[in-house]
Order: C-alpha cells, then structure tokens, then sequence
C-alpha cells in the first residue's frame, strides 16, 4: 500500500486514517514527495506549505487515539489560489496581488480543515478565475498531466491538474462559466459546481458575484460526495449563502440510476462538438441507458445565446469586483505623483491582457447608453435561460451534454484569439446562468486524451447527479485511467 | 451595432481607471468589437416583459444589526502599500 499512498482516494484514504492503518502524516508526506517530483513539470502549485500541512498532519495523528478528527481524517487536499487561507499568500494568479497576505481563512477552507483534511498548498488559475485553459496565469504554465504540451483546461486548472497526476486525492476550485467542470474534464477527473449558494463565499475572491460558486475536484463521485457533504451549507458570514443543509449522499448513491430521466438537447450538440467528443458522450448515454436511465429529448431554445449572454455579464460584475485593486489597501502600487495616476499605472501594471479586456468590456457594457442594450438585455436572456431549463426539467431529472466541445487543446493555441477562447465554455455557461448545479465526469478518452460527461441537475439537486454519477462509474473504468508516465 | 473605435476605448479604460498602451488600446478595440459583433445575436431576441435577473437564487438572507468590535484595523493597515496614523495613505488627490 505504501507505495500508492498517492493514488489512494480521499475516502479510502479517510478510512485508512481512521482505521490507524495510515497515518495522516505518511499520507502528507507522500503527497508533499509525489509534489516535489512531479510539480517542476506539471506546474500545478503556485505555494506549496509543507511545514504546515506536516503539522497538521501531526496533529490529526495525535487526535486519533482519543477523538474522530472527521470524515476527511488526514486527506490532503489543494485550494485553488482565489481562496484565502491565513498567513499564507494570495495571488489570484495576478501580479496586483503579489505580496499579500491574507489575515483569514475562508469559511470553506475552515470547513474541510474541520473535517480533518490537510492543506498541501494553493494552485495556479487564470488571473481572477478568467480563463477557460490556465494559460492567464501570471506565475506559471500548468501542463495537463495527460498531454504535457497540452492545457489542463481553466480557469481552476491547477487543482485539476494536482488530482489527476496524484499529487492531491481532492482540491477545491471555483466555477463562474465552467472553471470546475472544464479543468475536470480536460484532466480526466470528476468535478462537481454546486448549485448557487450551496457553498460559502467568504474568504473567496469575487469574480462574478452572481454566479460564483466554489466545488470539490477528486477522482471518483464518492470522493466529491464526500468533499461535497463538509462543503455545503450556510455560513452567517455569506449572505448569499443558502440556508439549505447538505443531502445525504451516501443514501443517494446507494440507489441505482433505475428511473432516472435524463434529458439531452440534441438540437443544441448538431453543430460545433468534436467528432470524438460526440462519439464518446454517445457511448456514455449507453451506458446510463443500460443503467435503467431514460433519455428523453428536450429543448432549450436560447442556450445558442448563453456565451453572449454570459459574457456581458460576467465582465460587467468583474469590471464591478475589480475596482478594488486599486493600490490602496492592499498588493502592489506603482509610483506616481497623484491619486488618479497611482490607481491607472497600479491597475495597468498588476493586470494581465485577459482581465484587463474583460474589465473594458464590462465597463462597456455598463456605461451610459449601452446599459440597457447589453447589461439588462442579458440579464432578460438569462431569465429566458433560466427558464428553458425549468422547462427541461418538468419532463426529465438530468440534462447530459458533453462538458466541452472539444479534448483538451493544445497550449498556445488559442490565446490570440479571445472569441474563440470563449466558444469553449459553450456547454458550461448555460448552468451557470441559472444558478444549477453541474458535475463533469469522466467519459471515454479521444485518442488517449480525457473528455467529460456534464451532468446538469435541477437547483439544489446534487443528488441526483452523484447518484447518476456514482452509477454510472459504478459501470466503467475512465475514472479510473492514470495519465501514463505519471504512475 | 456600434463600432468599438480606439476612443471608445480610451473613455472605458478611463471610466474603469486603467491606463493602457497605445498597442493595447488598438487591440481591445478589434477583440472587443469582434466579441460585441458576435454577443449582437441577443438583440435579435423579443424581451418585451422578461424580467431582468441579476441573480440566481432569490438571495438575502439576513442578520441582526448589531454592532461588533471587529478589531481589523491594525490587520487591515498590515497590508496596504503605505498607512500611516492609522491610516491609508495616498499620493496627493489633485494632480
């Protein structure tokens, strides 16, 4: 066993803690070892704080003969670098936060860390979580542990990529228009976005407020259920958090998927997916099928305006949540002789190409005469979304796509083109929209390369699709695929 | 459709308090009027008694008013660039 303490799951690795057949100790250390060989070409951490983690780990250890230190008992896990954790840096992945340090712990990091998980390090992102392949990084180049001239996908691309090469069984990311389930997809993991409020913000770095929402990557469903359960539920200190408790997960992946009804827009996947890509959702629905799911077609008319619409908006609150990056309280300032300039040349310096587009845009949209025309146009688009949705979900359980339109890309390819960088979130943005919760899973690789099966659930309904996904990794062997070269 | 010019960027950048480059500007303004042509399909929609929705879930839960001695000061001033008297401190307003 000692040799694969990396590969071991964070259940598995829970229990084995629990049961003193591992320490919690041994299991940090070979995580921090599997780190330290791996990370100089995989690129997945930005600071990796193995003092405290062992300490930690020592002090789980020390628990256990006389407590239960909790369902996540020594299981390492990876925080994506827009969460704050105490004394440790916070990037965000920019330069304008270059040197901060934040004086709290966000209430989800608090949580797992309750739970008894062990903090290893933070991970590289997209600057502010804007991204769709990691390649907007001030610090590093993430390489996707499959393909290492290929994307681990974005924005939370380094906590996929860290579960997918061993170097952590579980990692929290954040998903405004795909930035979990992507990553998951393109790194061959699971990745579940919760609904809306389902996990606390507080401690997190607002990118878009209507629609951020942190999650848990691991390598199987019942791992994320588990992650999942210490995540969920309201936090005084979040306003927007719901006041809805965790679901019992265990029960629900207990029950098969017999009776489920799963329900596929067709009309939307005609044009523009990858023939591979198609092919291997295809033989995912078979599978479902074969697990006693139901398909039924639906319809969701204006998800063809769902990258417009999200867009508009999401760079319009960014624009918003940005401004407080302005060299006053806190990161870098430039020097200059008065206020005005001080905040232009900070703001220029600290921000990348890719936020500093996005903050133009949504200004854009939100500047006088153009309010109406793009900002509220596309908050009536996304009551329309929202609505298709309700729709779909009077007759079926489950909305299945596939969670990107194409296998991981290559790195490079797309960073001229911005538009096109955009197009790949065609089939994450619509859950996000409408606040659903959505989990990437696995599905058959495409010439050696991870392709995700999105699952799409009614609000607050994460259930049923980790029963879903439970079932159906219950019935094939992708998720448990090890990227070759990295065993 | 309007077209995104070099000026229209310059009074965005200006709004949002970002000085830019020369060759930055010129390339905002092709993307973004390339990303605008392409976001111009949502006018095509009929919204005509859509309501706006700003967020996804009817959010608002709320707590006592009561006031609370935070003590953050001192940990807030910790990391700003430069504070003095228990204050931030700025480069003079007027230029």
């Amino acid at each position: 066993m000692a040799a694969q303490l990396h590969w071991m799951g964070a259940a598995q690795a829970a229990a084995a803690v629990r049961a003193r057949e591992v320490s919690a100790t041994e299991l940090v250390r070979a995580h921090l070892d599997r780190i330290a060989a791996l990370d100089g070409t995989v690129g997945a951490f930005l600071e990796v704080m193995a003092d405290r983690a062992l300490e930690r780990a020592r002090r789980v250890d020390g628990l256990l003969s006389n407590s239960d230190p909790g369902p996540l008992a020594g299981v390492p896990v990876a925080i994506k670098d827009v969460l704050d954790v105490e004394g440790v840096p916070t990037t965000c992945g920019s330069r304008v936060l270059e040197g901060y340090v934040p004086p709290f712990t966000a209430t989800a990091v608090r949580r797992l860390e309750a739970a008894g998980a062990i903090v290893l390090g933070k991970t590289n992102l997209d600057e502010f979580a804007m991204g769709s392949s990691t390649e907007n990084s001030a610090y590093r180049v993430t390489r996707n542990p499959w393909s290492p001239d290929r994307v681990p996908g974005g924005s939370s691309g380094g906590s996929a990529a860290a579960v997918a090469a061993g170097m952590a069984p579980l990692a929290i990311g954040t998903d405004t228009g795909g930035s979990i389930r992507q990553p998951a997809a393109f790194c061959g993991v699971v990745g579940l976005k919760p609904s809306y409020g389902r996990v606390s913000r507080w401690g997190l770095v607002a990118f878009a407020s209507s629609l951020d929402q942190a999650g848990p990557f691991g390598r199987s469903v019942e791992d994320v259920a588990l992650a999942a359960a210490v995540l969920f539920g309201p936090d005084p200190r979040d306003a927007t958090s719901a006041p809805v408790a965790a679901p019992d997960f265990e029960a629900a992946m207990a029950r098969d998927a017999a009776g489920l009804r799963i329900g596929v827009p067709w009309s939307f996947l005609e044009t523009g997916v990858d023939a591979a890509v198609m092919a291997s959702f295809k033989d995912a629905l078979r599978t479902l099928e074969d697990a006693g799911a139901r398909m039924v077609d639906v319809s969701l008319p204006h998800l063809s305006h769902a990258i417009a619409t999200y867009y508009l908006i999401a760079t319009a609150e960014a624009s918003s949540n940005l401004a407080r990056f302005d060299g006053v309280r806190y990161g870098r300032r430039a020097d200059a002789p008065d206020l005005a300039s001080m905040y232009g040349e900070t703001r220029d310096r600290g921000f990348g190409p890719e936020v500093k587009r996005r903050i133009v845009l949504g200004t854009f949209a939100l500047s006088s005469g153009y309010y109406d025309a793009y900002y509220v146009r596309a908050q009536q688009v996304r009551t329309l979304i929202r609505r298709d949705f309700e729709q779909a979900f009077a007759g079926c359980d489950v909305v299945a796509t596939p969670t990107a339109p194409t296998p991981p890309f290559r790195i490079g390819e797309k960073t001229a083109d911005p538009l096109q960088m955009y197009l790949a979130d065609i089939f994450t943005v619509p859950a996000s929209l409408a606040g659903l919760p959505a989990v990437s899973l696995p599905s058959a690789p495409a010439g050696g390369l991870p392709v995700g099966l999105q699952l799409q659930g009614r609000l607050f309904d994460e259930e049923t699709l980790l029963r879903l996904g439970h079932a159906f990794q219950q019935r094939t062997n992708h998720h448990r695929a090890r990227p070759a070269g990295l065993a | 459709m309007p077209r995104v010019t070099v000026e229209t960027v310059e009074h965005v950048a200006r709004l949002a308090r970002l000085s830019l480059s020369p060759e930055e500007k010129e390339t905002f303004a092709r993307q973004l009027d390339q990303i605008l042509a392409y976001a111009e399909s949502i006018q095509s929609l009929d919204t005509r008694g859509v309501p706006p929705m700003s967020h996804a879930i009817a959010s608002g839960t709320f707590r006592e008013d009561v006031p609370r001695d935070a003590r953050l000061r001192e940990t807030a001033l910790r990391e700003a660039p430069d504070a003095a008297d228990g204050l931030f401190r700025v480069p003079r307003v007027l230029p």
